[in-house]
């Protein structure tokens, strides 16, 4: 039977509870595309469960109208993981963040996706640990002076988009907190996508972090530093669009447009996973003299593999096809004797 | 024809020992269904290295499997053997303190060579069976592979697939001398390799042949009879408690009319309540190898938020890292079972050794004031009846419950009057009903008698409600800082455990009156050793009684009143002494501890001398 759905306003998605960020935070914008984005997607609203970890990001659940668990941190992954296979037919959404997903929670991340449930992931990236006021992350560029790293950080960071490909992700896609139309769809496109969507944004940090991303996001520097990826459409970028890729073999390279025609360029396919791989290690410091713009949109998607849920319960339907087992005769096993 | 005469006991010990290949598990297990089919009461006992395959001759690669059958109630798998079955010197090192003076050693030759000997570190000249050493002992020595492969000859199997079939030859042999059916385990190599006709015939010769030696050799003088048992009239089956512990937790959730989800990470001694799960999806039964421990119960967590009956099963070193997640299922209130087999410990310890010493980790393993139900079984059919009951009550409550195991019951079988599935208590469950734009909103922490909280599933048109690790405000669960409703929500949730006595059964005397001269008070796999030892020392004389403990936290509520009717109460633990300081905080009274921290059972000699020790 078809029931009509209400149609539902971002409003709705909205809970009564004060939102806590600190001022001028980025989790504003990403809460904002979230709930604007949920009314398109005409599914009731009790069918929406957001599971974060821990971090500030991982509040986002309590500010959402939706059924919602802000759990333990790292394990967002995991505690969806069971849901997803229990009730597939939810739309379920893990909060998390780099600290959350990449370093505590790391073991889950890849193991969920290279099980691939049909949830969608959203990183909020700001390669900094907020909640704790000021500790550099795993996504913390190497030498980052921070509370806990006076004389800079030793470590390298990890590369969420490459990890996640590593880890056989099915989709994978970037976005960032100032460019709420980008996310608006790069989002929707996670929800439509059957499997794990792995959607990483960078988010600033206003307080311990501030300006992260600015070369992505301002208007001065924006056009040199931003590759913006579309399906079938080549890769071009610059303050003029004057610049482009091109693959030199594996090897990527930046042309002049005044010297190369458009259709020469790299054309980007979502479903290509070795070009999908060179393009995440688009990964250089832009303060480098030769770096490549940081690509931003859809890398990669697999619509090919089976769900993790579709999987699970296709087990259980074949084993329960002949209906519910008799416990009387499981219980008595296969020997018994009579005692008289 | 044999000239052995017929002799009737009353029970019997036998203990199989040899390499961790030689079989003697299966051996075991294969006598044990045919003593259960026969009508025998039997305990058994599996003692096995963590190794799988341990260097081959050495001590640490003995694998022993001892059972206990008899006429009358056998309770433990008995604290020394009768008939002791050696495979190879390393086994009768290993094992020969454990048999009875006087008493059958059972002995391959060929595991006694010079190298067998080299490998067991037993000096060449000092081979126990012709060194004089077992003089006390009613030695027969038989060169079991020799038979064997003589045996084999012409089956055209090689010399590795004939020799896998020695404990065959054991087996027969013992069918032969306790006048058993071989039946069972006929049937038993039919199936068991029905792909494979060259083995399975050569299984059956060489069973036969062990059957035939004894009614052939004039080696046994004697054969024994020992009459079935006067047990409780009813149909049985043989079990072990991890078998059971799974089936009760499939009764709980047809019972219950939900599905059931097992998280979990393959660990020892749980593992089997996995696979046994594992094969029972037609039960509406889910289950999930997570990549670890966390993964396990938090996959769980997310399961019971979704209404099924979840569920997690480990042992103490995977407990561990599981209790930031119970804190949370704790602070969540949502209904989750967590099983803990327990091991000897710390951290990894002895993994195929039993112990009981993850109690104080159950009661409060957790950061916060994290209260939880524990329930323990007391036996392997004990573990149908308390995973059930630990489902019975986290449903019923909506609350974490602990179902504490141990390595030796887990493992360990004896036959079972099983249960009619129409007779076991109803667990009810109601989950929140929908609600329209024109009711009231809803509250997810409303309580009601029990102090549980509604349980809303997701999809739940109107109940949309977040829930979380964070202190939240009593009835709306809100986030709440509140130092006054932290207090009170710390306090609700140990009411809430508290509670859970009003709905279980009050504790009773297994043996002995509600007063007296000494109380032995027992929690765990240690009832079958603390039965044994308490008729023991009331059939002397002393005054002496035994109750054990089921529900740990909380107590039955008569609990208090019968240690007060006691002058000394004891309390026998495998650990250093977890439940006695419970008892002695909780009520005030001079328990006496009494430990074991061996890796092995109490045996009830032990039990009676403390007790006769503490008496004197």
């Amino acid at each position: 039977m078809e029931t009509t759905i209400e149609k539902l306003t971002s409003k709705d998605f909205a809970s009564d509870q004060e939102v806590r960020w600190c001022p001028g935070c980025g989790d504003y914008s990403i809460l904002k595309q979230v709930q604007t984005v949920l009314p398109d997607l005409g599914r009731p609203k009790e069918e929406f469960v957001f599971i974060s970890g821990i971090g500030c990001s991982s509040r986002f659940p309590y500010y959402m109208d939706t059924f919602g668990m802000h759990s333990i941190h790292g394990r967002a992954t995991a505690i969806a993981t069971g849901l997803k296979a229990t009730r597939p037919e939810l739309s379920v959404w893990i909060i998390t963040g780099d600290g959350d997903s990449m370093s505590i929670g790391g073991n889950h991340f890849i193991h969920m996706l290279r099980r691939n449930p049909d949830v969608n992931v959203l990183l909020f990236n700001n390669q900094i640990y907020g909640l704790t006021k000021g500790q550099y992350s795993p996504t913390s560029e190497q030498g980052k002076v921070t509370k806990s790293t006076p004389m800079g950080s030793v470590d390298y960071p990890f590369n969420p988009i490459a990890l996640a490909l590593g880890a056989d992700a099915t989709f994978v896609a970037r976005t960032l907190d100032r460019d709420p139309k980008h996310q608006q769809a790069v989002i929707k496109r996670g929800y439509e996508h059957k499997g794990t969507s792995m959607v990483e944004i960078y988010q600033n940090c206003n307080v311990f972090n501030d300006g992260a991303f600015e070369v992505y996001t301002e208007k001065g520097s924006k056009k040199e530093n931003i590759l913006l990826m579309e399906n079938g459409k080549p890769l071009i970028f610059g303050a003029n669009d004057d610049k482009g890729i091109m693959l030199d073999g594996f090897k990527p390279i930046i042309v002049n447009l005044a010297d190369v025609s458009a259709n020469d360029l790299w054309i980007h396919d979502e479903t290509d996973l070795v070009k999908a791989t060179i393009l995440s290690r688009f990964y250089d410091d832009p303060t480098h003299p030769d770096h490549k713009p940081r690509p931003f949109g859809v890398f990669y998607v697999n619509s090919n593999k089976n769900t993790f849920d579709e999987l699970f319960n296709n087990q259980m339907d074949a084993a329960m096809a002949k209906g519910l087992g008799d416990l009387d005769k499981l219980i008595a096993g296969n020997e018994t004797w009579v005692v008289n | 024809m044999s000239s052995s005469v017929d002799k009737e006991l009353e029970s019997v010990v036998i203990r199989f020992a040899g390499d961790s290949g030689d079989g003697m598990q299966l051996t075991g297990t294969q006598f044990t269904n045919a003593a259960a089919l026969f009508g025998n009461d039997l305990a058994t006992f599996p003692d096995f290295p963590a190794e799988i395959r341990a260097p081959i001759g050495t001590l640490a690669g003995v694998s022993g499997f001892q059972i206990h059958f008899g006429s009358t109630k056998i309770n433990t798998p008995g604290d020394m053997s009768d008939v002791l079955v050696v495979m190879n010197v390393a086994a009768l090192k290993a094992n020969l303190k454990g048999l009875v003076k006087g008493g059958v050693i059972i002995a391959n030759s060929d595991g006694f060579d010079s190298k067998n000997m080299r490998l067991a570190n037993v000096p060449e000249d000092q081979n126990p069976l012709t060194d004089g050493s077992l003089a006390e002992y009613d030695l027969k020595v038989i060169d079991v592979t020799k038979i064997t492969r003589a045996a084999l000859a012409d089956s055209g199997l090689g010399t590795k697939e004939i020799d896998r079939c020695k404990n065959m030859f054991v087996l027969g042999l013992i069918y032969w001398m306790y006048h058993r059916s071989m039946d069972s385990s006929i049937e038993f190599i039919k199936s068991k390799f029905k792909k494979n006709e060259a083995v399975m015939t050569a299984n059956l010769k060489v069973l036969q042949a062990g059957w035939s030696y004894g009614e052939t050799t004039e080696m046994f003088a004697n054969r024994y009879t020992v009459a079935p048992a006067k047990m409780n009239a009813g149909v049985y089956r043989s079990i072990m408690g991890n078998q059971a512990a799974a089936l009760g937790l499939v009764s709980a959730s047809v019972k219950s009319g939900l599905p059931l989800f097992y998280g979990t990470y393959p660990i020892t001694p749980a593992s089997d309540i996995l696979h046994e799960l594992s094969r029972h999806k037609n039960f509406n039964i889910k289950t999930f190898q997570a990549e670890d421990e966390i993964a396990a119960i938090c996959s769980s967590i997310g399961a019971s938020f979704g209404g099924n009956l979840a569920i997690t099963g480990s042992s103490g070193p995977g407990i561990a890292l599981k209790g930031e997640a119970i804190g949370l299922a704790t602070m969540l209130e949502l209904p989750l079972v967590i099983v803990n087999v327990q091991r000897a410990g710390p951290s990894t310890g002895l993994p195929t050794k039993t112990e009981q010493a993850d109690l104080m980790q159950a009661y409060f393993g957790r950061n916060g004031e994290c209260p939880v139900v524990i329930v323990a079984a007391q036996s392997p059919v004990d573990c149908f009846n308390m995973a059930y009951e630990a489902c019975r009550i986290a449903l019923e409550h909506m609350i974490p419950v602990f179902f504490l195991s141990d390595g030796y019951i887990a493992n360990g079988s004896e036959p079972w009057l099983f249960p009619q599935t129409k007779d076991l208590q109803d667990i009810k469950v109601e989950f929140a009903p929908e609600r329209g734009n024109n009711d009231d909103k809803f509250m997810p922490y409303l309580r009601d008698e029990k102090l549980s909280r509604p349980w809303a599933l997701p999809g739940t048109k109107g109940l949309e409600h977040r829930i979380g690790g964070l202190e939240k405000q009593n009835v709306t669960g809100n986030i709440s800082y509140d130092p006054n409703n932290h207090e009170q929500m710390v306090l609700l949730r140990q009411e809430k455990v508290d509670r859970v006595a009003d709905y279980i059964p009050l504790q009773t005397m297994d043996n002995g009156p509600e007063t007296g001269d000494l109380l032995i008070l027992g929690w765990g796999g240690t009832y079958g050793a603390l039965k044994t030892a308490t008729a023991i020392l009331r059939g002397e004389g002393l005054n002496v009684s035994h109750a054990h403990l089921r529900y740990i936290n909380p107590f039955p509520k008569n609990l208090g009143e019968i240690l007060k009717g006691f002058k000394t109460v004891v309390v026998p633990e495998l650990n250093n002494g977890q439940l006695v300081k419970i008892i002695r905080d909780k009520y005030f009274i001079d328990a006496i501890p009494y430990n074991k921290i061996q890796g092995l059972p109490f045996m009830s000699t032990e039990v009676v001398n403390k007790i006769k020790e503490i008496l004197a």
